[in-house]
């Protein structure tokens, strides 16, 4: 197929795949349109602080530091020499009939595009902890993001809980920066982190950088745990009551806790651009169709983690090849993609190592007491969604209805992963047959005056 | 550092100084502060929950979760704290005004 004018492609997101993929459309002559919500490209991982801020890369990233600046400085010289148009500080709200509502400064324009890029990332798949909705409960991401965006603490004495590569992670970074560590608590116990480990092995020098981080912990680290209850007073988070491994009872008096288990995709615009999703086991979740390329069809790619969770390095793969499937499909002359192709397996057999070392609590959310909150946004409690089984039997949607979990500003984001596992164990289905929470526009809140136009 | 609220200020001290208005009280923060930053410098939480009786400080930090809404006297009222900085002067409320945006 060849056309003669070049096709109009706009990309989503302007994170590690986000900037490959517009980067690779840049060198094969194309203008590709960059929409991205950060005011700077980089995304969350390689987010930057506000001007006027003097930490350098290698503070901010430490081992990443060089991928960060050089992402960065590709960015910015596309941007500026016109090789592409940056849409910052924008969120794309609804995409339909080839056409994106883009909330920006001056209200919601329309976009029109013949090929779509989703390069939307991934935000902290988090499992709700009784207590959980009290001022003072974190992402684990938002920790991070407050450290490298802000250079600030988000309490005076802090708590991390969850399993994952972050957890270590955002743990190390709080603690070099001086912040005051009580504990880091791994849902995750030890025989099951060592499960992981051929896959993990995929990237050695990844896992023995990550082992070194574990051990500059030292002994606030704990495995296998269970968290049981968030202590609060009129300020916020005052305790976290938790398990150990031995099963003995422990509190931590702490005014902030992060959490996260590993990351949940952002689809809702996979769901609105009219994607088929399937069912993925080991992160156990639903992920937009995609073949190796990221081709979803309908002139519809993806890349990054807002498909398949392979964190940042995987992410620059993939942005090149959904460019590259984008321009072959396009008629125009595409990059050899055998050496990325090649990767990316290797990629995957890591993160699917550190899916099985450090699993989503599925027994603890579903031992969940009924009058825990499950959806933070409007306090629907476990009870209210268990009960909505009663009328919606198991599909996830019919629940959501019934129970409003789902149905908050976040729109499902921090609580659709628990609400089908409550749901699941409820009425003894799987939970494939549970299925998803349907996306609906506007993805983000929009207040009705950026509908209105002056005529 | 620790602030007479919530967060701790561990790197990137050396900004300068801003005022802002939060419920007509004036507040002080560091110019390249987010609204939640500056809020959080100064108190321990953002606002009152309209579902439970807890107030809320913020969740995700990246613009998903919503948590962190914050009024501004003037027009085009609503913002995300999390995803806004902080201006010289800016009025904030920690209620949504009476009259529809």
């Amino acid at each position: 197929m060849n056309q003669a004018t070049p096709p109009r492609i706009v990309i989503v997101g302007a994170g590690p795949a986000g900037i490959r993929a517009a980067a690779t459309l840049v060198e094969a002559g194309l203008h590709p349109t960059v929409i991205d919500e950060g005011y700077r490209a980089g995304g969350q991982i390689y987010r930057r602080p506000p001007a006027g801020f003097g930490r350098t890369p290698k503070q901010l990233y430490g081992s990443e530091a060089a991928k960060a600046r050089a992402l960065h400085a590709l960015f910015d010289r596309l941007a500026k020499d016109e090789q592409l148009t940056h849409c910052a500080g924008s969120s794309v709200i609804a995409a339909h009939g080839g056409q994106l509502h883009v909330l920006g400064e001056d209200g919601v324009q329309v976009v029109g595009y013949e090929r779509l890029i989703l390069a939307t990332g991934a935000s902290d798949r988090v499992a709700p902890i009784p207590g959980w909705q009290n001022a003072g409960v974190y992402s684990l991401g938002a920790a991070q993001i407050a450290l490298k965006a802000q250079g600030v603490a988000l309490g005076r004495r802090i708590v991390l809980a969850g399993s994952g590569p972050l957890l270590t992670l955002v743990g190390a970074q709080l603690v070099e920066a001086g912040a005051d560590v009580a504990a880091v608590l791994d849902t995750s116990p030890w025989h099951q982190q060592v499960r992981g480990f051929s896959g993990v092995a995929a990237r050695p020098v990844v896992a023995l950088r990550g082992m070194a981080l574990r051990a500059r912990l030292g002994r606030r680290y704990h495995a296998g745990v269970t968290l049981e209850r968030i202590e609060a007073d009129g300020q916020g988070v005052a305790a976290l009551r938790w398990r150990d491994a031995g099963g003995r009872q422990q509190l931590t008096s702490c005014d902030m806790i992060g959490m996260g288990w590993h990351l949940r995709a952002e689809t809702h615009l996979a769901d609105l651009a009219g994607c088929a999703f399937t069912y993925d086991e080991q992160w156990r979740q639903w992920l937009p169709k995609t073949d190796e390329m990221g081709r979803a069809g309908n002139g519809v790619y993806f890349a990054g983690d807002g498909v398949r969770l392979l964190g940042a390095d995987g992410a620059e793969i993939a942005g090149r090849l959904a460019a590259a499937a984008c321009l072959a499909d396009s008629g125009c002359r595409a990059p050899s993609v055998s050496a990325d192709l090649r990767k990316l397996v290797r990629l995957e057999r890591f993160a699917r190592g550190l899916a099985r070392a450090f699993p989503w609590p599925a027994a603890m959310v579903r031992a969940l007491p009924d009058e825990a909150i499950v959806c933070r946004c409007e306090n629907v409690t476990a009870a209210a969604v268990r009960e909505g089984t009663d009328f919606g039997g198991c599909e996830a949607n019919r629940v959501k209805s019934l129970s409003r979990a789902g149905m908050g500003r976040c729109q499902g984001r921090y609580c659709q992963l628990a609400a089908v596992e409550l749901v699941a164990a409820q009425t003894g289905c799987m939970l494939e047959a549970v299925g998803r929470f349907r996306a609906q526009a506007p993805v983000r809140p929009a207040p009705i005056g950026a509908f209105l136009r002056e005529d | 550092m620790s602030t007479a609220g919530r967060i701790v200020r561990l790197a990137e001290r050396n900004r300068a100084h801003v005022h802002f208005f939060l419920d007509g009280e004036m507040r002080h923060a560091l110019a390249g502060d987010t609204v939640l930053t500056a809020m959080l410098a100064s108190g321990h939480t953002l606002r009152q929950s309209e579902f439970g009786s807890e107030p809320r400080a913020g969740f995700c930090l990246m613009g998903a979760c919503q948590d962190c809404w914050i009024w501004q006297e003037e027009e085009r009222p609503r913002l995300r704290a999390c995803t806004t900085l902080i201006g010289e002067g800016l009025r904030l409320r920690t209620t949504p005004p009476e009259s529809w945006p």
